[in-house]
C-alpha cells in the first residue's frame, strides 16, 4: 500500500493505463489505420497497395463537396431546432417542474429505451405518402394527392432534430438547474425586468450548457446518415451517406476513408472556432 | 477624509430619492440621474433648502423624520397552516438602522422579503416613502437587498456586478464608472473591478454585495443575515465598517439577524420578533434593561426570573414578595398591588456580598454557590436558591472582587441589587397593541 502512497504519479497513471490500454487499441490503432487506408490504391478485386496517393484528399472533397455542405446545412438548422425546442423545454423542467422534475426528465430520455433505427422507420411509416399521418388528409381532400413529406431535406432535418433532442436537452436542463434562485431575485432586486434577468443572468449562466447541448448534437448530426437514408431522398443525401455507401456498396474503401478524415478534421476546426467565440463570450459575461 | 469627501453627495441622495418619491408618483423605476458636477451641484443645494426647509416648518422643535417604511397589519400565511408573519405593523424613519432580530423561523425574513417585494402578504399594506408598494414587484421598488448569501454574479466581474442596477436603468457609461469607482472606494475594494466573484474572500464578496446595492441610492437598503456565513472576527470588524457606511451615506437599514450582539452593536432600534408577532420594539438598552416580556429577557442576554406577588409599596417601589419569608422591592410603575408578577435581573447587575452584610436599600436573596466559573473578564456564578430556583451572576474579576476571593462551591453568598434594575415580564406575547409609536429613536448618527 505504502508504495502507492510514495509514488502518486505512478499510482495515477497505474490508474489509467485501463483507459489508456483500451483508447489504444480500439481507438488510436483503428484511426491510424484508417488513415492508411485513406491513402491506398487499387480496387477490391485488383487488391490495394499503399501508394500514399495524398491526392485523393481534394480528389474527394471536389467530388463529394455538395454533400459537405448539405451535412453542414442540415446539422446546423436541426442543432438550432433542438436547441429552440430544448431550451423552452429544459427551461420549464428546471424552473417549474417542481416535484415532477424526475418524471418529465425520464420522459426526455424515454425515445432512447426504443432503437434509434426503429424509431426513424416508424417516422417513415407513420408520415409516408398514403401513411397514418396524410392518408386521412389526402382522402379527405385537405392535402393535394402529390403532397409528400418524406423524401424531402425537411424530412431529414425533422429526424435529426427529433433523434438528437434529448441531447440538446439533457445538457441545458443541468446548466438552468444550477443556476440559485437568488442570483435571479438579485437582478429583480437591481431593476431586470423579465426579459432583462433571462438576456443578463439566466442565458448567460446557461452557456456551458447550450455549448455541450450544441456540440453533442451538431457533431453527431454532421455525421448521420440514417435519417437521410430513410426520411430523405437521392437528392437529400449527406456526407454520412457518402461514407457508409463507400465502405458498404462499393468497397471504395480509400475514399471512403479519406472523406471520414475530412470530416473529421471539419469538424474540430469548427468546434476550435466555436469554443474560442463561445468561451470569450462566457468569459465577459455577454455585457455591452 | 472618505467621508468628508462623501457626505456632500450623500445629503443630495437622500434629497433626490425623497424628491421624487413626492413628485413622481410610481415608476420609481427610472431615477433621473444627476448628470455631470454642475447638475449635482444643484441637487446639493436644493437638498440643503429642503433640509432647512424641515425644520423650520417643525418651528425649531423636535425635526420630524420622514417614515421611510410602513407596515400596516401585514400577515402573511404560507398555504393554509403556517403563518409566518401575524398583523405586525412597523414604521422606520428616515436614515434609521433597524433590525429584526428573532430566532430561525420567527418571520423576520419573511417580512423583510415582502419590504423588498419578494413576497406578497396575504393581507396588509406596505408603504415606501408614503407610497403603496404592496403589489409592485421587485424591480420597481425603491429599495435593494443585500442577500444572505450575496447572490453575486458568478459571469460577471466585480465591477459590472456593482455596476448591474445601473446599467438596467440606462445610466450613462462616464456615470456609471464614476459611481461604481465611488462605491468600490466606500466598501474599500478599489482595484478589484476586473476579479469574478469566484477570486475573492467571503468578506470581500459581502462588500461587493453591499456596494451593488447602495450604487442605487435606494429609499431602504434591506440586509438578510449579511454577516452570517463570515466567522467571527471578520464579523465583528464588518459590523463596525457596516454601521460606518451606513452613517457615511445616510440610507435607511432594515437588517435582519438572529445574533443579538450584532442587532445590539449596530441597531437605533430593534423589534424582537417571535412566532411572526413583535414581542418588542425600542432602542437596544430599553430592550436589554427593560425587557417585557419573558421571550425577549431571555432572547437577549441572560436573564434570572422569578414570580412572587405584589405586595404593597415603600415609596417609588412595590413590594413583591416571592415567599413568606422573602421580599424584593421593584419599580412601581405598571404593576398592580396583588397582581401576581414574574420579575426578572440581569446577572451583572448583582454584586456577590457576604451573607447578611447587604445595604438596606438593596434586593437581597442569599444562596448557596452550586457552580463557579472564571473567564476572564468576569467569573460566573451559579447559586441556588432556598426555594429551588438558580440565579446566574457575572462578577467582574476587579480588584475588589479579586480581594473578597473567589467563591467556591457550596459557599453561602449574598446577592444583592439595586431595586431599580429589576423589572417585571409578561409570560408571554402581550402586547395587544404595536409598539411602534412608542420610542421614537433620539440617538442617531452622533
Amino acid at each position: 500500500m505504502s508504495w502507492f502512497r510514495r509514488h502518486p504519479t505512478a499510482t495515477a497513471y497505474l490508474l489509467l493505463a485501463p483507459g489508456i490500454a483500451y483508447l489504444a487499441i480500439f481507438y488510436l490503432y483503428p484511426t491510424l489505420q484508417m488513415f492508411l487506408v485513406s491513402l491506398w490504391t487499387g480496387t477490391v478485386e485488383a487488391g490495394y497497395q499503399l501508394t500514399f496517393n495524398f491526392g485523393i484528399y481534394p480528389q474527394a472533397l471536389a467530388q463529394y463537396s455538395d454533400h459537405f455542405l448539405r451535412s453542414l446545412l442540415y446539422g446546423a438548422i436541426a442543432t438550432l431546432l433542438t436547441f429552440l425546442i430544448g431550451f423552452p423545454l429544459a427551461y420549464f423542467i428546471a424552473f417549474r417542474g417542481g416535484r415532477y422534475k424526475s418524471l418529465l426528465l425520464f420522459l426526455v430520455i424515454a425515445p432512447f429505451f426504443t432503437s434509434f433505427l426503429l424509431r426513424t422507420l416508424s417516422w417513415r411509416i407513420i408520415f409516408a405518402d398514403q401513411g397514418l399521418a396524410l392518408g386521412p388528409l389526402k382522402d379527405l381532400d385537405l392535402l393535394p394527392e402529390e403532397f409528400r413529406l418524406t423524401a424531402t431535406p425537411s424530412a431529414v432535418i425533422a429526424g435529426i432534430t427529433y433523434n438528437f433532442l434529448p441531447f440538446m436537452t439533457l445538457p441545458l436542463y443541468v446548466a438552468l438547474e444550477r443556476i440559485p434562485p437568488n442570483l435571479l431575485e438579485a437582478a429583480e432586486d437591481l431593476y431586470a425586468g423579465t426579459w432583462q434577468r433571462f438576456r443578463r443572468v439566466t442565458l448567460p449562466l446557461a452557456l456551458p450548457g447550450v455549448f455541450a447541448g450544441t456540440l453533442l448534437t451538431f457533431i453527431p448530426a454532421m455525421g448521420d446518415f440514417v435519417n437521410a437514408e430513410l426520411l430523405g431522398s437521392p437528392q437529400s443525401q449527406m456526407i454520412g451517406n457518402v461514407i457508409q455507401a463507400r465502405f458498404l456498396r462499393v468497397s471504395d474503401y480509400p475514399t471512403g476513408a479519406a472523406l471520414s478524415f475530412i470530416l473529421m478534421a471539419a469538424i474540430l476546426v469548427g468546434v476550435f472556432i466555436y469554443a474560442r467565440v463561445v468561451g470569450t463570450e462566457e468569459l465577459t459575461g455577454g455585457t455591452s | 477624509m472618505r467621508s468628508t469627501f462623501l457626505r456632500p453627495a450623500n445629503l443630495a441622495w437622500k434629497a433626490a430619492s425623497s424628491y421624487e418619491s413626492a413628485t413622481d408618483s410610481v415608476p420609481l423605476l427610472i431615477l433621473p440621474q444627476p448628470v455631470g458636477t454642475g447638475a449635482k451641484a444643484v441637487d446639493g443645494a436644493r437638498s440643503m433648502d429642503e433640509r432647512s426647509g424641515d425644520s423650520l416648518a417643525a418651528g425649531g422643535a423636535e425635526p420630524v423624520s420622514a417614515i421611510d417604511v410602513r407596515l400596516v397589519d401585514v400577515t402573511k400565511r404560507f398555504g393554509t397552516q403556517v403563518t409566518a408573519v401575524d398583523r405586525i405593523d412597523l414604521e422606520v424613519t428616515d436614515g434609521e438602522f433597524f433590525s429584526l432580530l428573532g430566532p430561525s423561523g420567527c418571520g423576520k425574513t419573511t417580512t423583510l422579503r415582502m419590504i423588498g417585494g419578494f413576497e406578497q402578504p396575504t393581507s396588509g399594506l406596505i408603504e415606501l416613502q408614503g407610497q403603496d408598494v404592496t403589489w409592485l414587484p421587485p424591480y420597481k421598488r425603491n429599495v435593494n437587498t443585500v442577500f444572505q448569501d450575496y447572490a453575486l454574479f458568478p459571469h460577471l466581474t466585480i465591477f459590472e456586478n456593482v455596476a448591474f442596477g445601473l446599467r438596467r436603468k440606462k445610466t450613462g457609461g462616464a456615470e456609471i464608472r464614476r459611481r461604481a469607482a465611488e462605491m468600490l472606494e466606500l466598501v474599500e475594494l478599489r482595484g478589484y473591478d476586473g476579479r469574478k466573484p469566484g477570486q475573492i474572500s467571503g468578506g470581500q464578496a459581502q462588500r461587493v454585495a453591499l456596494a451593488r446595492a447602495l450604487i442605487n441610492r435606494p429609499a431602504v437598503l434591506l440586509l438578510d443575515e449579511p454577516l452570517g456565513a463570515l466567522d467571527l472576527k471578520l464579523r465583528k470588524q464588518m459590523q463596525l465598517e457596516l454601521k460606518r457606511i451606513q452613517q457615511e451615506v445616510g440610507i435607511t437599514f432594515i437588517y435582519v439577524t438572529h445574533d443579538q450582539d450584532e442587532a445590539m452593536t449596530m441597531s437605533d432600534r430593534i423589534a424582537v420578533m417571535h412566532r411572526g408577532r413583535f414581542e418588542q420594539l425600542g432602542r437596544p438598552q430599553d430592550l436589554y434593561e427593560r425587557p417585557r416580556t419573558s421571550f425577549v429577557a431571555g432572547f437577549l442576554g441572560v436573564s434570572n426570573l422569578m414570580t412572587g406577588r405584589i405586595d404593597g409599596a415603600d415609596g417609588a417601589y412595590a413590594i413583591v414578595r416571592l415567599d413568606a419569608s422573602t421580599a424584593l422591592r421593584l419599580p412601581r410603575e405598571g404593576v398592580s398591588d396583588g397582581a401576581s408578577v414574574q420579575l426578572g435581573v440581569r446577572p451583572e447587575k448583582i454584586r456577590l456580598v457576604g451573607e447578611g452584610s447587604a445595604t438596606a436599600d438593596l434586593n437581597v436573596l442569599s444562596g448557596r454557590v452550586r457552580d463557579a466559573s472564571y473567564t476572564g473578564v468576569s467569573t460566573q456564578y451559579l447559586v441556588d436558591i432556598p426555594g429551588g430556583s438558580k440565579m446566574t451572576v457575572y462578577e467582574q474579576n476587579t480588584a475588589r472582587a479579586a480581594a473578597a476571593g473567589l467563591r467556591r462551591k457550596g459557599d453561602m453568598v449574598g446577592l444583592a441589587w439595586s431595586p431599580a434594575d429589576t423589572f417585571v415580564v409578561q409570560p408571554g406575547r402581550t402586547e395587544p397593541a404595536p409598539s411602534r409609536y412608542q420610542e421614537a429613536p433620539d440617538v442617531r448618527r452622533t
